[in-house]
């Protein structure tokens, strides 16, 4: 009986001391040490690895989500005489819900977990140590350029993601399927907001931005530094990653969009 | 020297970025400029206002003139309050406008249409109307219909 209820204390605290060592990081890396200034020149370096090499996979199934929502909206809007509603339906679930999420996911996925692996591989080279042997903070010279550039990629990724989505509904719904496009552009115009829906969702995205990197180098810069344990900590950042954004999607959808 | 196709790469999301957010405000959400005239507030009471809901348009002669941003139920009259925003460009209304709730379509949203009337006065800021008309209610038609039809034979 004792025994049980230590472990379950055991997993607590062994749980928050994780939370607290992954703020420290972040905290640190973010406002800590002389510098204030992040270098910009590192960021920009790491806004091309995490951000215009995963164009590609966030273009292409911007494009079919979109596209597939145009097919599925359409069959669906037929059965009430409505089709001309598919260029709402298409945009709203995009900018709301689908364009910060999937992004996040595909995201987390391709860049995450890529952040995991190299942080951790340095660290299990010791190359984090001999930068510490020469005086230089590894966490202002790798954790805290590829946090901002996480965070600012993911954003730009998914407006990339919505507006490629949009134009996929229009080639289906429009082009062919037979929508009239001015009632399409029209309806989808009248109902989409821009306060309301497409900067709710790049708020979405930015606090996805944050958590998702944040898990990732913090995973990355906190495994054990052997091969087992660096799959381990890039399964757990597209994991934790993941769990993460789909939670914390529903708490913010609430707060944003639950007034009825 | 950091690579120029790097760097000419990452310019090019950002600005591939910007001209998205410029494609989602202007087609898919048709920002315009409208709103920077500002907006005035009115409201109306009514008896029912079943099935509207907050951000619903409000419309005169069916051009969009702004939007709906509260409901509230109001023990006085036992009715209901809609507060309304009104464009600034649309602030010739007379005092004697009514409202009524109309639908779009068969089964489309409700919104609120603005009649202008003949009084020389105009509604400003903080104005009730109370010539209205309720929305319809497809169950209370219906038990309309049926005792009308009862009574009939």
């Amino acid at each position: 009986m004792m025994n049980r209820i230590q472990s379950i204390g055991r997993a607590t605290l062994a749980q928050l001391s994780d939370l607290g060592r992954a703020t420290l990081i972040l905290v640190q890396a973010v406002f800590g040490g002389s510098r204030v200034g992040v270098s910009w020149r590192l960021t920009l370096d790491q806004i091309h690895v995490v951000g215009v090499l995963s164009l590609s996979i966030i273009l292409v199934s911007g494009l079919f989500i979109g596209m597939v929502l145009g097919l599925q909206g359409y069959t669906i809007l037929r059965d009430y005489g409505s089709e001309q509603a598919l260029g709402q339906m298409v945009a709203l679930s995009l900018t709301r819900e689908l364009g910060p999420v999937v992004t996040a996911l595909l995201f987390a996925g391709r860049a995450g977990s890529a952040l995991t692996a190299e942080i951790g591989l340095m660290k299990a080279t010791e190359q984090l140590a001999s930068l510490e042997m020469i005086g230089v903070d590894p966490l202002k010279r790798v954790v805290a350029p590829r946090f901002w550039a996480g965070v600012i990629s993911l954003p730009i990724l998914s407006l990339i993601f919505v507006s490629v989505g949009c134009l996929g509904g229009a080639l289906v719904g429009v082009s062919w399927l037979g929508v009239d496009a001015g009632s399409f552009w029209a309806n989808m115009q009248a109902s989409v907001d821009f306060y309301h829906d497409v900067c709710n969702g790049i708020i979405k995205s930015v606090v996805f931005a944050v958590v998702v990197t944040w898990i990732a180098v913090f995973q990355g810069y906190d495994l054990i530094p052997t091969s087992e344990g660096i799959a381990r900590a890039t399964t757990r950042t597209v994991v934790y990653a993941s769990l993460a954004v789909l939670g914390l999607d529903f708490f913010l959808t609430a707060v944003m969009f639950g007034e009825v | 020297m950091y690579s120029r196709r790097m760097e000419i790469s990452v310019g090019f999301f950002v600005l591939l970025g910007a001209l998205c957010l410029g494609f989602l405000a202007l087609e898919v959400s048709g920002l315009t400029q409208t709103r920077d005239t500002g907006s005035y507030q009115i409201s109306a009471r009514f008896d029912n206002v079943a099935g509207l809901t907050s951000r619903a348009k409000v419309s005169a002669a069916g051009v969009t003139v702004g939007r709906v941003t509260g409901i509230r139920y109001d023990a006085q009259t036992a009715g209901a309050i809609v507060d309304m925003e009104i464009s600034n460009a649309f602030n010739e209304f007379s005092l004697d406008t009514s409202a009524s709730i109309l639908t779009a379509g068969l089964l489309g949203e409700k919104y609120i249409g603005l009649m202008t009337g003949g009084d020389p006065d105009l509604l400003t800021d903080g104005d009730i109307i109370f010539d209205t008309q309720s929305s319809i209610v497809l169950e209370e038609l219906i038990g309309k219909f049926l005792l009308n039809m009862g009574s009939d034979q």
